[in-house]
């Protein structure tokens, strides 16, 4: 029953980034938190060369180069930039204590593995099996930017939720067309940028990042 | 079950017994040589053993029973699981009468009765260290069991004798799953064997001490036996970890002497490299507050977790 070597690396970084989503989630700093998400890019790029490679996927390679420059290079450089000029490096504070969330993580890994289960036997790729991984990865994220307070670790959270969306794609059906993925970088740039300047808007605003300011309408 | 594999039996356990205070001493050498200090000998902790043998023994008034026999009984456990594990050989004819979580059982038995005893004399050092100590086994113990399940997972057996001769048969193959769990087998190692991210083992103060504060009231021989079987706890977790995770090198049931002789160089090699590896780990990280101890350990728990579903996930 023993897999062939690339399904085994496959599913070996797949864990990888599944334990990454799960440091993300237990981090406090922030810096440390732009890191890791620098590392779950990397990994996200050998998995993807990897199935490139297994498959003989040409244009997976391109998408892989692509993650490569923006996600382990550009955006968590944009992201230093900010928390360096916004001056927020220190320890976040979360909603839910950590050793709760990380409980209700491992929730939401249960649910959307028995989720991926019966999805993925439809599936004809030799990465089928990660697909619970992937929707996992997704909503990780998602927890993350629920139980944070701070703007800038809520915009690490939406950009590893696309992490977790490339990995699906890749995984179900060797990556989505190169017109999507190439639309979905430049919207995840553009994004980061736009956030970036409503960072010093909500700051000029509110002098904090704390996004619990947003919730009432109006001044008292 | 011949003569051979109760002298095997035997043997191991004997191993075990002698070879403990000279792992805990090189573990203790290594720590000493990264932080630039002096190392102590060796054979320091059997000469503390030996100092602790000679005094006499002092017992707290008001002591019960309880307090005496509390030294001999963890001794005892330490010594049966130190039969249960396969350090040697994988024929133990001992191990079929207990699989692995019967040993977690055996660990949780000793903790238990240290605690009382701790309790027992009633000084504040005492309960406290004794509470701690529970606290954190309560939270380790789940993690250590999920850590087993996820290897019986693969194995399709809870001796650990079996799980270690299967894994170390099969064909070579990355297993995230084993990965995850030896992650989180080594952070319940740290927090069960008293180690620095969450206790450390030669705190003079008494406000951070765990597993000191429970045996601040021991002397002489009961202390060495204490001393003692701390050590075979270490030396039997790492025998675990090698059994789960290294499982190489093990002598089979027909193995004669050279081949016994030739698994106990091999695990006098992981062990080497393992206390050294712990030294660093211990070296490299700052003692956790006691508040966040069940942070690390839920850690600890989920990243076992994982590993059983990424096995469940990822086998078809």
């Amino acid at each position: 029953m023993t897999l062939p070597w690339s399904a085994q690396l496959i599913h070996l970084s797949a864990a990888l980034l599944l334990l990454l989503s799960f440091a993300m989630l237990a981090q406090r700093r922030v810096r440390s938190l732009v890191n890791l998400f620098a590392a779950q890019g990397a990994t996200l790029v050998v998995s993807t060369v990897i199935v490139a490679w297994s498959s003989g996927q040409h244009h997976l390679y391109y998408s892989a180069a692509m993650t490569l420059v923006l996600k382990v290079f550009l955006l968590p450089a944009i992201l230093h930039r900010l928390i360096r000029r916004l001056e927020v490096q220190w320890d976040t504070e979360t909603l839910v204590n950590i050793p709760t969330v990380l409980l209700i993580g491992l929730l939401v890994v249960i649910f959307s593995f028995g989720l991926a289960q019966p999805i993925s036997q439809f599936a004809d790729t030799v990465t089928r099996s990660t697909l619970g991984i992937a929707i996992a990865v997704v909503l990780l994220a998602f927890l993350m930017m629920i139980t944070r307070r701070k703007a800038v670790s809520q915009v690490v959270g939406f950009l590893a939720m696309e992490n977790g969306l490339f990995f699906a794609a890749t995984s179900a059906t060797y990556g989505m067309p190169m017109v999507v993925e190439l639309g979905i970088a430049l919207d995840v740039l553009v994004g980061v940028f736009i956030l970036g300047i409503f960072f010093f808007q909500i700051r000029e605003q509110f002098e904090s990042l704390d996004l619990h300011h947003l919730e009432t309408l109006k001044e008292d | 079950m011949n003569a051979i594999t109760v002298l095997t039996q035997l043997l191991s356990v004997l191993i075990g017994v002698a070879l403990a205070p000279l792992f805990l001493g090189w573990v203790n050498q290594c720590r000493a040589w990264l932080s630039n200090r002096t190392a102590p000998s060796l054979l320091q902790p059997y000469r503390t053993i030996r100092k602790l043998l000679h005094k006499d023994a002092v017992i707290a008034e008001g002591a019960s029973p309880l307090f005496r026999a509390v030294p001999y009984l963890l001794f005892g456990a330490m010594a049966t699981a130190a039969a249960i594990v396969p350090s040697l050989s994988t024929a133990l004819p001992f191990g079929k009468s207990a699989d692995a979580i019967a040993l977690v059982g055996l660990f949780a038995t000793a903790r238990v009765f240290i605690a009382l005893a701790a309790m027992d004399i009633g000084t504040a050092f005492g309960t406290l260290g004794a509470r701690r100590e529970m606290m954190i086994g309560f939270l380790a113990e789940p993690a250590l069991l999920m850590v087993v399940f996820t290897a019986s997972l693969i194995v399709g057996s809870t001796e650990l004798p079996v799980m270690a001769e299967t894994l170390a048969g099969r064909a070579v193959a990355i297993y995230p799953s084993l990965a995850f769990a030896a992650v989180a087998f080594v952070m319940v190692l740290l927090a069960e064997n008293a180690r620095i991210p969450i206790d450390n083992p030669t705190t003079h103060l008494e406000l951070t001490m765990i597993h000191e504060a429970m045996v601040l009231e021991y002397s002489a021989r009961h202390l060495a036996l204490i001393e003692w079987a701390s050590a075979l706890k270490l030396f039997n977790y790492a025998c675990i970890g090698f059994a789960l995770f290294l499982p190489w090198g093990l002598a089979p049931a027909s193995a004669g002497a050279e081949g016994l002789l030739l698994a106990f160089g091999l695990l006098l090699l992981k062990l080497v490299v393992a206390g050294a590896g712990l030294a660093l780990m211990e070296t490299l990280s700052a003692k956790l507050r006691i508040f966040r101890a069940p942070e690390f350990l839920a850690m600890a728990f989920l990243l076992a977790v994982l590993g059983l579903l990424v096995r469940l996930l990822l086998r078809s």
